[in-house]
């Protein structure tokens, strides 16, 4: 009883030590975007006279309404198309068995481990070649094609499992293929949907290398992309960095704060099937 | 219900097994119809990925065999760039480096990730520990490059890891960790592991969740030391989740980008450079399209080199 008292109140210290250095870049990001702007503070110490103005500023600085509706553009362009035709891939590879469903699936396989640096030099030309460099389609179209392999093989894997006798049930009665995904698979799969579609938001807000490659406008770029120009612009003024970006994290992290059983049972699927 | 429609299909579009099939329903050719349109359901994901992964990946080892500065013509060079790749101790050394962040990346997050796991496996249903879970991911959800950027300022000369080996007595050897050519690597290397270590905890404890508590009780009634119950009931029980953690991480430090672009941009010299930011600067900076491509190839490769021997391994231990 005492020996696993002792080790409850050890784990215990262990957490507590564990979750303070995880938010201890949080904590010093914040307390140094309150320093008088310009200064080169120390990187934990509760300011003299706190510059709030300093986030007001960086908000300006960064241009922040643009990037939050360019961000929120790009994730509307990607998300529900990519889950929409994820969902359909996956219900007729796990679910239809069309015939040569098995050599589909493997083809959808070889990119899932696909680091996208891989593929970015031939992108570039490719989005080039169509004309869409510097706009948000060139973040938009190919990320939908780079999220394939893992949303397909997260649908197939609800699919496989969805019972056959609905379908011949339906069947019978006459129903055609797309009302039978329409109508009765996908209210089935809304907690496999909800999940992708969380881990797909997330994935498109913070895409880096596809943004500073393919679009040169801080403006048009993702949130994770305007953030590394705003590095580069600003870099030297340590304060107004640090509340850049603070005000950076904050969509996520109430996106996140607000969705967070779902963030966290949706992350944890996400890497145990992916 | 005759479907008249079907009539002008040829039967032998069929499959064979339902032509053969005795005693066939009547919606059975109409069934095996649309068995084929279920493939208008698969064309536009299959579109989307061929135009944008696909096609890319092909082009990628089409460029390798060229020497191309992305503008002019182009010529062949077989297998030449790959031999640079192979050859070049500069390149070596950056493919090195990718081996090297595995350690921080991966070996230090699960190794780390399972003693918290352990410890903390009898109060894995308390408050703290929910609260742990959501405070653990917040890494996970931020950009990269806010991870970076944050901890460019922690471990810059004037930031708290110097404030704190102040603290204690260690001023001798503070620095700008992420600017000498001996800190560099393992600087990134702790960002790295920063990012990973929260992801890896609440896996292997939501694994350890699953265990059936009587499989410790009867380890317990055997005898068993701690460590001969942690050898013999945890480990082979959460082998599917150790299995993912390595996976996961070994990907994250093989192909490491937005880190180190934001925190080091390679440097100072080379001592941070990864394959994926060198694929970048040939690409797009050096304008040698085709080495780029050539390392762009072998990096794939090493990915998948590393991380099928990982689920094969993780699938015999599940049978």
């Amino acid at each position: 009883m005492i020996g696993s008292r002792r080790e409850a109140i050890i784990g215990r210290a262990l957490l507590i030590l564990l979750m303070a250095f995880t938010v201890l870049p949080f904590v010093s990001l914040f307390t140094t975007a309150l320093q008088p702007s310009g200064t080169y503070p120390l990187g934990l110490e509760w300011p003299a006279h706190p510059q709030w103005g300093n986030f007001t500023q960086a908000f300006k600085a960064a241009q922040m309404g643009s990037l939050l509706e360019s961000s929120a553009l790009i994730v509307a362009g990607v998300v529900p198309v990519s889950v929409l035709i994820a969902t359909m891939a996956g219900f007729a590879i796990g679910h239809l068995r069309v015939p040569g469903s098995r050599l589909a699936f493997l083809l959808f396989l070889v990119g899932l481990t696909l680091p996208f640096e891989g593929v970015i030099t031939p992108l570039y030309y490719e989005v080039q070649g169509m004309g869409l460099l510097n706009t948000r389609w060139a973040i938009i179209l190919p990320l939908i094609g780079l999220f394939m392999p893992f949303s397909v093989y997260w649908m197939r894997a609800h699919f496989v499992t969805a019972p056959a006798e609905l379908t011949d049930a339906a069947r019978t009665d006459g129903v055609n293929t797309w009302q039978l995904f329409w109508r009765i698979h996908v209210p089935l799969a809304r907690p496999a949907i909800s999940s992708l579609t969380i881990l797909l938001f997330l994935w498109t807000w913070n895409q880096f290398l596809l943004a500073i490659v393919l679009v040169d406008d801080p403006t048009k770029r993702t949130m994770a992309g305007a953030l590394g120009a705003f590095q580069g612009q600003w870099g030297t003024n340590i304060p107004l960095l640090c509340a850049g970006s603070l005000i950076i994290l904050v969509p996520t992290l109430l996106v996140f704060l607000a969705f967070q059983r779902h963030f966290v049972v949706a992350l944890l699927q996400g890497s145990l099937k992916g | 219900m005759l479907d008249l429609s079907t009539g002008r299909h040829p039967a032998a579009r069929e499959p064979a097994g339902a032509r053969r099939a005795p005693r066939r329903k009547p919606g059975a050719r109409r069934a095996a119809r649309a068995r084929w349109a279920g493939w208008l359901f698969v064309v536009p994901a299959l579109g989307m990925y061929g135009l944008f992964v696909l096609r890319p990946l092909a082009l990628t080892i089409q460029y390798s065999l060229y020497q191309w500065d992305g503008i002019g013509p182009s010529t062949w060079t077989g297998l030449g760039n790959y031999a640079t790749v192979f050859s070049d101790p500069a390149l070596l050394a950056i493919i090195g480096n990718a081996f090297k962040l595995i350690v921080a990346f991966s070996v230090v997050p699960v190794l780390l990730g399972l003693a918290v796991a352990v410890v903390i496996r009898r109060i894995s249903a308390s408050r703290l520990a929910l609260t742990a879970r959501t405070v653990l991911f917040l890494p996970q959800v931020i950009p990269l490059v806010a991870a970076g950027i944050a901890w460019s300022w922690l471990l810059s000369s004037t930031g708290v890891a110097n404030q704190f080996l102040s603290a204690i007595g260690l001023g001798g050897i503070t620095r700008a960790w992420l600017g000498d050519f001996s800190t560099a690597l393992p600087a990134v290397g702790l960002i790295g592991a920063w990012v990973l270590v929260g992801l890896c905890t609440v896996l292997l404890m939501s694994g350890m969740t699953k265990i059936d508590p009587s499989l410790y009780e009867a380890a317990r009634i055997d005898g068993a030391g701690l460590w001969r119950e942690f050898t013999a009931v945890t480990l082979p029980s959460i082998r599917q989740e150790i299995a993912v953690c390595v996976t996961v991480t070994v990907i994250a430090a093989l192909a490491s980008f937005d880190i180190v672009y934001i925190s080091t941009q390679g440097g100072p010299g080379e001592a941070t450079m990864v394959p994926g930011l060198e694929i970048y600067e040939l690409a797009f900076s050096h304008r040698q399209v085709g080495l780029a491509s050539a390392l762009a190839v072998v990096l794939i490769v090493l990915v998948l080199a590393c991380v099928l021997p990982i689920q094969r391994l993780a699938r015999k231990g599940a049978q």
